[in-house]
């Protein structure tokens, strides 16, 4: 009888998480459909290669192209700054120095601290600083935002795969005489290449995704920004404001948007998942 | 030759050295720069005076904070409420009962779930959630509500803090060795027994550093409860009113920030307020994280 009970306990609570974990696909795939079939519907061929003309927010002519512009430009610029300043911070605390030195941790730990401090945070602090130095809103502040915003997600996605490196592979090229900047350029980094191309994949679709950073420092603009210092659209605050008009026909182009930026983000994020699955042709894992 | 080398390796060595520490100064930058920015207000009212006053009219100059701090709050608790029972229990069946190919189906499905901006969550909020809590609002309370309300914010917002606690239980949990598992098997329990008398005592501290992230995750997120919250300051007991937070109190306002004296500053002060309540939760749950991980 006592036996029975706690089978039965078992059963049910085995069924309870379960569910739970089905639900939490089921969760993905009702938000993807959702806006899918919103945003298929509103979908034009127009709406991908015109810019925003005159009374676009009050339903006028136009397109969103500037604004998919927009946010290539700033993910673009950002996710090159963001790797060319963390690829030597992590090469340095895991080459340089001796395994999990003291400031190698600390290092890790302000990442991780870094990592969870949310993008309008980012977004005031980098406002408090373009008024600090007199820069307006624009395309190469918003870069700027969105470089710290993506900084501890790529460090953190290096460091991980730097971690696995075998220590004799660096001992190897130490002994040959390697000096240790050689040995952290010319063979750690090849070693762990599909792993940084998967965090710049992540960091890339996370600074296309953002909104709050870019809210106070991109500004808002109609057309492709010509120069580093002109305001810009980015996708995701295309679809805020579009989506706070009283106009239903704007409001389906939010939907149309909202599909599009969907779509790119979805799409980054598997093929970095692919990345780190197949692209690991100069990897050695054992000597 | 060879002195061009070691030249190079040390020239090398002090940027990134240079670089390294830059970025421990980064955090510390962004707090002072916040606070220094909020001094004039800081300057003109007592503290006490602008977090438990819930009158906001940027216009006459009174700046009370209560009621965006006690709607911040609001939805960040509803949301880790009906969030944590739900990722602990995904995350035990992925650890403990599933396969290895539905955990890594459902791996990519949580990694998924996580790379959705928020804009899209919100979108998915209007679309979905708010009708919703609108029909549950006139079963429930009676009174007619437009369903952009404290609810559908904390709905919307547990669904995206989902894939981080689910993310961080599950690593904690398969950082717990197996033969904890077969000792407590081998005496008879049966894997629920062994998983509620060994491995969740086990992983408890790192079961509630995964709900302080979260809530420190949920704290900050602005724009899908901005979309979706109603944006009403107000102190209410009733889920399906409107309420208003901190971060979408700095998203609504940066147009007209220098229209109004002080109000820059006061947005300012805002954002510092969440900067300091997000890295204190950051640091605690961080370092029971290391600890749990370095003990196991």
């Amino acid at each position: 009888m006592h036996k029975d009970k706690r089978f039965l306990e078992e059963k049910i609570i085995k069924g309870i998480m379960r569910f739970c974990a089905l639900l939490l696909a089921g969760l993905l795939i009702l938000i993807i459909v959702t806006i899918t079939v919103k945003g298929l519907s509103a979908l034009n061929i127009s709406m991908l290669i015109k810019t925003a003309k005159g009374g676009f927010y009050l339903g006028g002519e136009g397109g969103i192209l500037h604004a998919i512009i927009g946010s290539f430009c700033i993910a673009g610029g950002a996710t090159c700054l963001a790797f060319f300043i963390s690829t030597p911070i992590v090469l340095y605390i895991n080459v340089y120095r001796k395994k999990n030195s003291k400031l190698a941790e600390l290092i890790r730990f302000s990442f991780n601290v870094l990592w969870g401090i949310p993008s309008i945070v980012y977004g005031a602090f980098g406002f408090t600083c373009m008024l600090f130095l007199g820069l307006k809103a624009s395309l190469l502040a918003g870069i700027l935002v969105i470089t710290l915003v993506e900084l501890p997600i790529l460090a953190r996605g290096i460091d991980e795969v730097v971690q696995q490196v075998p220590i004799e592979i660096t001992q190897a090229a130490l002994c040959l005489g390697a000096t240790t900047g050689e040995t952290a350029w010319k063979v750690v980094i090849r070693q762990i290449l599909p792993g940084i191309m998967t965090a710049i994949l992540l960091a890339f679709g996370r600074g296309i995704g953002d909104a709050a950073a870019v809210l106070f420092t991109a500004g808002f603009s109609d057309y492709i920004p010509e120069s580093l210092m002109q305001p810009v659209a980015t996708l995701p605050l295309a679809i805020f404001f579009q989506l706070g008009t009283p106009f239903p026909a704007v409001q389906n182009r939010a939907y149309a948007s909202a599909f599009i930026l969907t779509l790119l983000v979805l799409s980054i994020s598997i093929t970095a998942r692919f990345f780190s699955r197949k692209l690991s042709r100069h990897r050695i894992d054992r000597l | 030759m060879r002195g061009l080398r070691l030249f190079k390796n040390r020239i090398g060595t002090l940027l990134m050295k240079s670089l390294a520490f830059t970025v421990l100064l980064l955090l510390f930058v962004m707090g002072t720069g916040l606070f220094l920015r909020s001094q004039d207000l800081l300057a003109g009212k007592p503290i006490s005076d602008l977090l438990f006053s819930s009158s906001w009219h940027p216009s006459t100059g009174e700046f009370g904070y209560l009621a965006f701090i006690f709607g911040t709050l609001a939805v960040t608790l509803c949301a880790l409420l009906i969030a944590v029972p739900f990722s602990i229990c995904t995350a035990v069946y992925l650890s403990e009962y599933a396969k290895k190919r539905t955990r890594d189906f459902f791996k990519s499905v949580i990694d998924i779930l996580a790379s959705i901006p928020s804009v899209i969550f919100g979108l998915w909020g209007v679309l979905i959630i708010v009708p919703l809590v609108k029909e549950l609002g006139s079963i429930f309370s009676g009174a007619s509500s437009t369903g952009y309300s404290m609810l559908s914010a904390a709905i919307v917002l547990s669904v995206m803090i989902l894939p981080f606690i689910v993310h961080i239980v599950l690593e904690v949990l398969q950082a717990i060795s197996l033969s904890l598992r077969e000792a407590a098997l081998a005496m008879g329990a049966t894997y629920w027994q062994a998983i509620k008398y060994v491995v969740l005592r086990k992983a408890l501290p790192g079961i509630i550093a995964a709900c302080g992230l979260g809530l420190a995750r949920a704290f900050g997120e602005t724009m899908a409860v901005m979309m979706v919250a109603g944006n009403i300051a107000q102190i209410s007991s009733s889920p399906f009113e409107p309420t208003y937070t901190l971060p979408a109190l700095i998203a609504n306002n940066y147009g007209e920030m220098f229209s109004i004296p002080l109000y820059d500053s006061a947005l300012m002060f805002a954002a510092f307020i969440l900067f300091s309540i997000i890295l204190v939760f950051n640091i605690i749950s961080w370092v029971i994280l290391n600890r749990v991980k370095r003990r196991l």
